[in-house]
């Protein structure tokens, strides 16, 4: 059976880390068209101040988790401050003490991080908003893993499913957030959170994927 | 960008900061830098008044606290909610052992974060209620009254919660007027040029040029219509329009105005806009007690106004008239 080695998967949060660095540009770009624009700048500013608070320590990946979920939650503040905080820590403390991740493992901790976010969120799938990249992505995984295929094949399954979640976000109308207040004017423009948390979903699925031993 | 700006992504410390200095004499800086006090907080067997908001909207939120205002205020980065963390904190500098209330705007981060801290404070043992101001007309319709934004009403809020407060009034009775204050208020914005987040560089939504939009939020979320330019007085009758007929007072009800520049319209084209605001509400019949012009609570360097029409009781009046110490007038 294939599990990922929670002590040595610590980079895979870094490498994260990186990818929303990098992606600061674009999401503000695609955040100014409906919302107002500092999606990209806040998130990189979180996921940054991660990084280096983890680069070199060599943490495991429930730790690396921790520390970037505590931080978007006591430092960044607005509405993804508080869910991916969420999100994160949530992650975090179900892989907590799990030596040798496996698939089932990897499912309740996707399962956590999602009510961690539905509790403190009034949203729901068909939106506009992160929900409709983590839920199709979540649904995938489970259903690739009941259908007996094996934890990497599940990952790629994930995967293609968030990505497919996050465009899908291009034909729905706003419900919630700022861009709910245009309604049909926010028609034709991807969701910038569902476009982060696809970064998100794949930077650590295809990590744990590389990871698989 | 012709900005004053050192860098991009430390705007907010830096204006807090300078914020700070300027004004000793009436605010502190919590421990947390991302919390300013009033220099009197907390005060003993008194309701903390407390709110919270993104950066960039200044004097708001920071400016409003002092003596019967704001206890203290969470600061957020440009146009984002404060964090759980730095409202908690906010609450807790607020606290004189009688309770806090929160009086904040209707935006989903703000509202995830506050019902954060709330349950924070509750662990702390701080008794805590929150009213969330919901006055800007366009954002939406009548009958989802609790889906709209809160926008410079919340200062007539803060004013009377604060007021209230003041009085030795209960948690449970500040709420309950703070509440009636923002079901008073009703606003509208009108913009005519974007703004611009330092560190995003450029402005994210475009006003073309001969063009206005008509409900534009606080933060640059587009307007309900786009329509050409008209005159000051022109513009000055929608805006009342929108915003009385949402009202619908009796006639003879007294009101107060507040009219606010968005950061970058000069003050006079205020009063403009109030000599033609000043004649359709009293054509209404309706009586103007009192009117603040100048830029109360702003969007950056947008361009463009909002009007903020309460309607006043006997209570609301009194309260209103409670001299405050801030360091914007009031």
């Amino acid at each position: 059976m294939q599990t990922l080695n929670n002590a040595s998967a610590g980079g895979i949060v870094l490498a994260m880390a990186d990818r929303i660095v990098e992606n600061r540009a674009y999401l503000s770009e695609i955040d100014g068209k409906i919302g107002d624009g500092d999606h990209g700048v806040n998130m990189a500013k979180g996921f940054g101040m991660a990084a280096e608070r983890l680069k070199g320590k060599d943490l495991s990946l429930a730790a690396s988790l921790e520390t970037l979920g505590t931080i978007l939650m006591t430092e960044i503040g607005g509405s993804m401050g508080p869910l991916y905080g969420v999100m994160f820590t949530e992650f975090a403390e179900k892989l907590e003490g799990v030596d040798a991740i496996d698939a089932a493992a990897y499912s309740r901790m996707l399962h956590a991080g999602l009510e961690g976010i539905q509790s403190i969120g009034s949203a729901k799938v068909g939106d506009k908003t992160l929900l409709d990249t983590f839920v199709p992505a979540v649904e995938a995984f489970d259903k690739a893993a009941a259908d007996g295929k094996s934890f990497g094949e599940a990952l790629d399954a994930l995967v293609a499913a968030a990505e497919i979640g996050r465009d899908s976000t291009i034909n729905l109308v706003a419900k919630i957030g700022r861009a709910s207040r245009l309604g049909e004017r926010s028609l034709g423009v991807l969701d910038a959170g569902a476009t982060s948390c696809a970064i998100i979903l794949k930077e650590l699925s295809e990590g744990a994927r590389d990871r698989l031993q | 960008m012709q900005r004053f700006v050192n860098n991009p992504d430390l705007v907010v410390e830096d204006t807090v900061s300078g914020f700070v200095k300027a004004h000793s004499d009436i605010v502190r800086l919590a421990e947390n830098p991302r919390v300013v006090a009033a220099k009197s907080a907390p005060i003993a067997g008194k309701v903390g008044v407390v709110t919270g908001g993104g950066s960039g909207h200044e004097p708001a939120f920071i400016g409003y606290t002092g003596k019967n205002m704001l206890d203290a205020v969470a600061v957020g980065e440009l146009f984002s909610s404060p964090t759980a963390k730095s409202f908690h904190d906010a609450i807790r500098e607020a606290n004189g052992g009688k309770g806090v209330i929160v009086l904040y705007g209707n935006y989903a981060g703000d509202n995830m974060n506050v019902k954060m801290a709330t349950k924070l404070a509750a662990k702390d043992g701080i008794e805590i209620a929150t009213v969330v101001a919901n006055d800007d007309v366009c954002s939406a319709p009548p009958e989802e009254r609790e889906k709209r934004r809160g926008v410079a009403g919340e200062i007539f809020m803060w004013k009377i919660g604060g007021a209230k407060a003041a009085t030795g009034a209960t948690l449970e009775e500040v709420r309950v007027t703070a509440q009636k204050a923002i079901d008073s208020c009703r606003s509208i914005g009108v913009g005519l040029g974007p703004c611009t987040l330092p560190a995003v560089g450029h402005p994210n939504f475009q006003i073309e040029p001969g063009t206005m939009e008509v409900g534009i939020g606080h933060h640059g979320e587009p307007g309900v219509r786009v329509e050409p330019l008209k005159t000051a007085a022109e513009v000055a009758k929608d805006m009342c329009k929108i915003v009385l007929d949402d009202h619908d007072l009796p006639t003879g009800t007294e009101v107060a105005v507040l009219v606010s520049g968005l950061g970058a319209t000069p003050i006079n084209e205020l009063y403009i806009l109030n000599d033609t605001i000043e004649q359709e509400i009293s054509a209404r019949g309706l009586k103007i007690y009192k009117t603040y012009v100048g830029n109360y609570f702003t969007s950056l360097e947008m361009v463009g106004a909002t009007l903020t029409v309460m309607a006043l009781d006997p209570e609301l009046k009194e309260l209103l008239d409670v001299e405050v110490r801030c360091t914007t007038v009031l």
